[in-house]
């Protein structure tokens, strides 16, 4: 790996349920705040789940230059075009005059929302009851005036990329995957790969993603996967504890800059981090159960290691990484079987290697998540503090690593490992190291 | 220097059938597959034309393994697609998986196969949803959003949500195939199932399998699917009648009829398909990828974006546009598009793209969204092996463009160009070389 291409990240940013900027964020991570609250975007008073870490108080039309050139944007649009602004802006690529075709962009986009009233009050009109299916003429009739054909266009999980190409002039290789809660992990993963072959000197990555509506919530629930903690909802997302239920829906954007080393030297750009390492698999198991031994995740951060040139047989006594930012979701299964992978893969070293996740604060933004945990790593490398896993008061007996509880840490630390895996099989896990 | 990699199995489904031979047939003889929709009643929608697949050709529980038979209950109709295609591809590149010879040895390791897939945005059905929705309907109509959560929602199946998540086609091929390698999905509409190719191009290159499945597959026959395209302008009246339905290029044309189908390929590492005795049908030249940044929109589209990366793709692979014998652009009579690509071959290819060899597939197929690109790939590589092109359907009095109707005729190129231009402003070029 000596002669090859290294990526560094030259810029961040975020619109998170706590917050829409890098540093109060960060500073509310430390603290061991959560933003989780009852869900108001909806009436889910009597949904199994009644509450999510939402984004509030945020107004998209204040990080673009002007926001009539975007018409109408879906929510994870305007996420991602807020969070886009800061890293763009921290990174310094308005001054860099930079070739726009040697700019690309990798998001890991979901869906948007769907006009659910609308959709609803246009198949109830249109149902036929003898026949127990929608009339399709009469669905097309209804349609017409009430599913707003522009919107529901801006719903879809390329518009995000598509804007923030319209707004920074991106005219680069572009692509956008969804691979469920692993897809921004695999997006800097691949965007990564794509300096290092030389098909662009800069890629912007990243994820943004919102499921927190009707049919979001109400598929979750079906699947038992959310919380139903209604009656303590500060502390329904509790990680590695012995009582979780579930994981806490969230929402949002985490967007990075990445360039070659050598582009951002040249225009002395400042340098987060450096992205060692990537490892990507699939379970290949079944639809909704991760195998029991973590045999995907496992794989993903033997190639994640491997790839940063980090052989575990030589580490007998310091561990070469000293921070996991572990996928974490508060799910019985999840958290087991990636405690499981991880002390399969470290060995004796796991349990010297703090590992938290940042999802008992902030909830799980899904396409998001692996972008805004990436960007945790970052800071926790700058401040050399180990943001805490909440809620963690019950341990889990059968989970037995260091999960960080309840307070942050300060600690140095050169080299994160951050995982992500997906509803669907995908395991991604990313290596970032120091960079001086 | 990087691995060589090439195509080394075609499976594409379309509305003539499952496999290249039933496709290759129709499109020699000048056949369209465009004809009335059947899966619903479209009668009122804009447009009343569809290219899908017979009801008889495509019986998902007789191309799983026995023992995956359970899991076609959940199953989408793109789900389905992708699974065929994926038969398909394997058993043309004679590679046998736990999924088609589970008493066989595989001839690829799991964790050296990789999977990427294109996909859409995928409605949910709208008749299962709305047999749960009309559960919470009162007297007077409207909707009860309370009961919904305490009761509606529990008539929806608890796996209803993984029925339309994106990247279920890949997990459902990768379980069925065990293919342990990365695993993507890319959500670019017509350009899915060419980036889904780059992509798998990069993972071998970078060593992280031999192998990879890739393409991608989409069904938008569905009331919310043509509710959209016909709102956003994409879709012709069908006022010429099936056989004149869908005219690119042409100065009368007036948007596409959505098909369904796409399919997969097994691109291959030259080496690794050598070492197994088998030959790759094509090799992958060059593949360029850019993003549109001036319009976007539902139907827009850019010739210098289209003509950047036509040239990316000519210079990776060492070519002069000379080289080029015959053209596969997306051609899908939605005119703005028709005139971005018309501009880009102009750019390229100077006078000598009115005498340009152009294979037009949407007349004959429609536009089969995120698995669009698959088809496309599949009959570029058919061309190749058989020195042949395809019968163009279409009128006369095409502006500089050689895209006249025409039969099927021998003309042995060496070198096809394949384009996308997708909703959402993702354009690819990809250069494909006979492999002898």
């Amino acid at each position: 790996m000596s002669d090859r291409t290294r990526v560094v990240v030259t810029g961040a940013g975020w619109i998170t349920p706590l917050g829409h900027d890098l540093e109060s964020v960060w500073a509310r991570l430390q603290n061991g705040e959560t933003a989780v609250s009852p869900i108001d975007r909806f009436q889910a008073g009597s949904f199994p789940t009644t509450f999510a870490n939402q984004v509030r108080g945020y107004d998209w039309t204040t990080s673009v230059k002007d926001a009539d050139r975007h018409g109408v944007i879906g929510a994870h649009t305007g996420f991602a075009l807020g969070a886009a602004r800061q890293a763009w802006s921290m990174a310094g690529l308005d001054e860099a005059a930079a070739d726009p075709r040697r700019i690309g962009i990798y998001l890991a986009s979901g869906e948007g929302v769907l006009d659910f009233d609308s959709y609803q009050r246009t198949s109830l009109s249109a149902w036929n009851k003898d026949l127990r299916a929608i009339n399709d003429s009469q669905w097309h009739d209804t349609a017409v005036d009430a599913i707003d054909g522009a919107y529901e266009l801006a719903q879809e999980p390329n518009m995000p990329m598509a804007h923030i190409a319209r707004e920074f002039g991106i005219r680069g290789p572009a692509f956008n995957c969804l691979t469920a809660c692993a897809a921004s992990n695999q997006a800097i993963g691949e965007a990564c790969d794509l300096i290092r072959r030389g098909d662009a000197d800069v890629m912007i990555s990243g994820g943004t993603h919102t499921m927190l509506h009707v049919l979001g919530i109400t598929g979750f629930n079906r699947l038992t996967a959310l919380s139903t903690r209604n009656d303590d909802i500060p502390r329904a997302s509790r990680p590695f504890s012995r009582s979780r239920d579930g994981f806490v829906m969230g929402e949002g954007s985490g967007i990075i800059v990445l360039e070659s080393e050598a582009h951002a030297r040249a225009r002395g750009a400042q340098i987060l981090g450096e992205v060692t390492g990537y490892g990507s698999t699939a379970d290949a198991y079944r639809i909704t159960d991760i195998h029991p031994e973590g045999r995907g995740p496992c794989a993903a951060m033997r190639e994640a290691l491997a790839d940063a040139g980090i052989d575990l047989s030589h580490s007998t006594d310091a561990p070469p990484v000293q921070y996991i930012s572990a996928h974490g979701t508060g799910t019985q299964e999840n958290d087991k079987i990636e405690t499981r992978a991880v002390k399969t893969v470290f060995g004796d070293l796991a349990p010297s290697i703090p590992m938290t996740s940042i999802k008992s604060m902030m909830g799980h933004l899904i396409c998001a998540a692996g972008a805004v945990e990436f960007i945790t790593c970052l800071l926790i490398m700058r401040d050399g503090v180990i943001p805490p896993t909440i809620n963690l008061n019950d341990p889990d007996p059968d989970l037995d690593l260091d999960y960080v509880p309840n307070e942050a840490r300060s600690a140095p630390v050169d080299t994160c490992l951050s995982n992500a895996f997906g509803f669907g099989g995908q395991n991604d896990t990313l290596i970032v190291s120091r960079v001086d | 220097m990087s691995r060589t990699v090439g195509i080394s199995g075609i499976g594409p489904v379309s509305t003539f059938g499952i496999g290249i031979d039933p496709l290759w047939e129709a499109l020699l003889a000048g056949r369209t597959g465009i004809d009335t929709v059947g899966q619903f009643d479209a009668s009122a929608f804009g447009c009343p034309l569809a290219a899908e697949l017979g009801p008889d050709m495509l019986s998902i529980r007789s191309i799983v393994p026995k023992h995956y038979r359970k899991a076609t209950k959940v199953m989408c109709r793109d789900i389905e697609l992708a699974i065929a295609g994926a038969v398909a591809a394997l058993d043309d590149a004679a590679l046998t998986t736990a999924g088609t010879d589970k008493d066989s040895p595989p001839t690829i390791e799991p964790h050296r196969m990789g999977c990427q897939i294109g996909a859409g945005l995928i409605c949910s059905d709208v008749n299962e949803l709305g047999a749960a929705l009309v559960t919470s309907q009162l007297e007077d109509g409207s909707f009860d959003l309370d009961h919904w959560g305490r009761e509606g929602m529990q008539n929806l199946t608890p796996l209803w949500l993984l029925k339309s998540l994106p990247n279920m086609l890949a997990c459902h091929v990768t379980i069925v195939h065990d293919c342990r390698g990365p695993s993507n999905t890319i959500t670019c509409w017509e350009s899915s199932a060419a980036l889904s190719l780059a992509e798998s191009v990069r993972v071998i290159q970078r060593g992280a399998a031999d192998a990879c499945l890739s393409g991608g597959a989409e069904s938008r026959q569905n009331v919310l699917a043509f509710h959209r395209q016909a709102e956003a302008g994409r879709l012709t009246d069908g006022a010429r009648g099936a056989e004149q339905a869908v005219l690119p290029f042409h100065p009368d044309a007036d948007g596409c009829v959505l098909g369904e189908g796409g399919g997969l390929v097994v691109v291959e590492a030259v080496d690794h398909a050598a070492a197994r005795g088998r030959a790759v049908d094509a090799i992958i030249e060059g593949v360029g990828i850019t993003q549109t940044i001036d319009d976007w929109t539902g139907v827009g589209a850019s010739g210098e974006s289209i003509a950047d990366a036509i040239e990316q793709a000519l210079s990776q692979a060492g070519l002069d546009a000379d080289a080029i014998d015959a053209v596969i652009p997306f051609g899908s009579g939605i005119a703005a598009i028709d005139t971005a690509e018309r501009d880009a071959l102009h750019r390229v290819f100077g006078d000598r793209a009115a005498e340009l060899e152009l294979v037009l597939l949407v007349p004959a197929v429609g536009n089969c969204c995120s698995g669009h690109g698959s088809i496309q790939l599949a009959v570029a590589v058919q061309c190749l092996k058989t020195g042949m092109l395809p019968a163009r359907r279409g009128s006369e009095a095409i502006d500089g463009l050689n895209a006249a109707p025409l039969d099927a005729r021998q003309t042995n190129p060496r070198h096809m160009l394949v384009l996308s231009a997708s909703l959402g402003g993702q354009n690819t070029a990809v250069i494909l070389g006979g492999a002898s």
